[in-house]
């Protein structure tokens, strides 16, 4: 039998070489995202100053001086403020997502399945959303809504949530041109119905994959706006804001920003990775359809 | 046999944007028919013709611009699609649909899929219960049980036309409207199918509208067969008949087109793109331009449907009406009545029946002096 390209893609058989070695580094992925969780949740029981804690004596310590991971310009433990900071880069990367793909997700729903005027006014909304610079859109957004995690995290959502609602608008125009909507139409399925029962699971499915490329981009998106000022309060820790407070010390003392720069940084890359994986097999599934 | 479904004036128009100016796109253009109760009738007519607009018109899943659509006796025409969902009458129109992988949501198991019909349209409740529906009609279109717990794409083509099948009748309609359910099948399979709904046909009560291109598959499984081309009804009759007999030039076409020899290379259409039902010309035969027959008269005005002989209508010049259908338009004249098509036609029936009547009391001459169909002397 002929193999042909994406039939065969997780089958075994000879196309899986490419395949096999994706896996290795998509359990490291996993298995990065799996420690910075427990750490993250475990953060306040193990042995290490509290993150606000100011050691007078070593300010800018190098990894190791005392501390683990040394200390920030401050004289802050860096390795304790990783650990709560990565309590505010996976609350926002996970939730802000959620926030993004609820907001986005109906508006996109509705949208692309009554068509006409709702429609019209809605993609006249995302393009003008979309229209604005991210960074400003943030700005503005951090602004009204100010500087708590739960602002953070929603404003973050708001920003993301138009470019969800695109995908989400295609995606349902494209499902709901299909018969099995016609034929739940026939059995006498309402629009809620059809909406939930027959549209939602196939929109879904795509959407948690994307949610994950969204959760890198919010993580990033955290990092700007510590760097600006906006992300959450000090003397709260969070990856971005501790990459912005090395800032002054960056000639002399990279590590102070190199450190969590390089966590984010790997973290966002296991997120991506996943992300690309669970398409790969979600392309399969489709394909088999 | 009771009339279950008829069709009058129905339009159905959608409005295109042509260069900015706002025009009609006459998908489906006045039609009227009926179908029995227990009947089988096919529509055929090539891609574009109409044919699927108006399989969602009759099963209420489109609006109607205008006309009426009766089933049963009761006005359905004027529910609006979206209302058609709580409407007791939408468990009897159920469908079948042409790509049997489209039809299906990916999502939902065989079951899943069947049963949904079932929790929507009927009152039977419980897990217990809706199982025992389904497993019923699984086994009515021969799906094995061990396959209902699968997904869609874990199932073959056959296999998801049977499911598709499955899922419409196990409301138990009184009319079930097929589109083109093998088309997307392949032709080892199509035969299977095919026969599957032969059975059905004999073994359930119900009616059929098995919209095809295949004028054979019609042929086979149909009793009446109605030929439609851009959004008319150009010819209609007893399926044996029409195929033996076709009077209408694009029929002869049509025929004439199938493998095999059936026909005259004479009847094949001449080049030509066919009109546009974009704003069409009213007075204009919708064939004129294909057709190897047409003449000025044709262009000018357009064949209405008439009926030829019992049960047999068509919609051409070329096609001489019987004696007692000049005599019923000789009647409304004198009389000065104008009555729409479907009423000339009721009139016409009426004629026939006053006519065998007369037939059985042997003492009036008939001014229907056709050769009479054996069926006309009890």
């Amino acid at each position: 039998m002929p193999a042909t390209g994406c039939s065969i893609r997780g089958f075994g058989g000879g196309a899986s070489r490419v395949d096999r070695k994706a896996g290795g580094v998509f359990w490291l992925a996993v298995a990065w995202l799996a420690l910075v969780a427990t750490l993250a949740v475990s953060a306040a029981w193990w042995p290490l100053p509290a993150p606000d804690q100011i050691d007078w004596v070593r300010l800018t310590a190098k990894p190791g001086d005392g501390h683990l991971l040394g200390t920030d310009n401050l004289g802050r433990d860096i390795a304790a403020r990783l650990l709560f900071g990565a309590r505010v880069s996976l609350f926002v990367g996970l939730l802000a997502p959620c926030v993004g793909l609820l907001a986005g997700g109906l508006l996109g729903i509705l949208a692309g399945f009554y068509r006409g005027t709702i429609d019209a006014l809605i993609v006249v909304v995302i393009d003008t959303l979309l229209a604005f610079p991210r960074l400003v859109l943030l700005l503005v957004v951090a602004f009204v809504f100010g500087s708590s995690l739960f602002s953070l995290t929603l404003s973050l959502g708001i920003v993301i949530a138009p470019s969800v609602a695109r995908i989400v608008r295609a995606l349902t125009i494209r499902i709901a041109e299909r018969e099995f909507i016609l034929a739940a139409r026939a059995a006498g399925a309402s629009d809620a119905a059809i909406i939930l029962r027959e549209v939602l699971p196939n929109v879904l499915m795509p959407m948690l994959v994307y949610m994950l490329v969204m959760t890198g981009l919010v993580i990033v998106a955290e990092g700007s706006l510590g760097f600006l000022g906006l992300s959450v309060a000090s003397p709260m820790p969070s990856w971005g804001g501790m990459i912005a407070e090395g800032r002054d010390v960056l000639a002399e003392h990279p590590h102070v920003s190199m450190i969590p720069a390089t966590v984010m940084f790997l973290t966002v890359l296991a997120v991506n990775l996943i992300g690309d994986r669970m398409r790969g097999w979600l392309d399969v599934r489709e394909s088999q359809l | 046999m009771s009339q279950l479904l008829e069709a009058i004036d129905v339009v159905k128009c959608f409005p295109v944007r042509i260069k900015g100016k706002k025009k009609l796109l006459h998908a489906v253009d006045g039609l009227n028919f009926h179908i029995d109760a227990g009947e089988t009738v096919g529509l055929v007519g090539e891609s574009g013709c109409g044919k699927s607009t108006l399989v969602r018109l009759l099963t209420r899943t489109l609006d109607i611009t205008d006309g009426h659509v009766r089933f049963r006796g009761q006005g359905i025409g004027l529910i609006a699609a979206r209302a058609m969902a709580d409407h007791p009458l939408r468990r009897e129109i159920q469908m079948v649909f042409q790509d049997p992988t489209d039809s299906l949501n990916p999502r939902y198991t065989a079951r899943q899929a069947i049963a949904e019909a079932v929790h929507l349209l009927t009152d039977t409740r419980g897990a217990a219960a809706i199982d025992s529906a389904v497993e019923e009609a699984a086994a009515h279109v021969g799906l094995p049980p061990e396959l209902l717990d699968r997904y869609p794409h874990q199932l073959s083509g056959g296999q998801k036309a049977r499911v598709g099948i499955a899922r419409a009748i196990v409301v138990k309609p009184r009319l079930l409207v097929l589109d083109e359910p093998t088309a997307a099948l392949d032709v080892s399979v199509q035969a299977v199918i095919l026969q599957l709904l032969d059975r059905l046909k004999r073994e359930m009560n119900m009616s059929f509208l098995f919209v095809s291109h295949d004028l054979n598959v019609v042929r086979l499984l149909c009793d009446r067969v109605m030929v439609m081309y851009l959004g008319q009804i150009v010819e209609s009759g007893p399926a044996r008949e029409v195929f033996e007999r076709p009077l209408h030039p694009y029929t002869r076409a049509l025929i004439a087109s199938l493998p095999g020899g059936h026909g005259n290379d004479s009847d094949l259409l001449v080049g030509g793109d066919p009109q546009s039902p974009i704003d069409p010309d009213a007075h204009r035969c919708r064939l004129f331009g294909r057709c190897p027959r047409g003449v000025e008269r044709c262009q000018t005005q357009a064949p209405p449907l008439r009926e030829i002989s019992r049960g047999r209508a068509a919609a051409c010049h070329f096609v001489a009406p019987t004696q007692r259908e000049v005599f019923v338009d000789a009647a409304l004249a004198v009389h000065k009545v104008h009555v729409t098509p479907a009423r000339r036609a009721a009139l016409t029936t009426e004629f026939d029946r006053l006519a065998d009547m007369a037939r059985q009391v042997q003492s009036v001459r008939l001014p229907d002096d056709d050769a009479p169909a054996p069926q006309y002397r009890p």
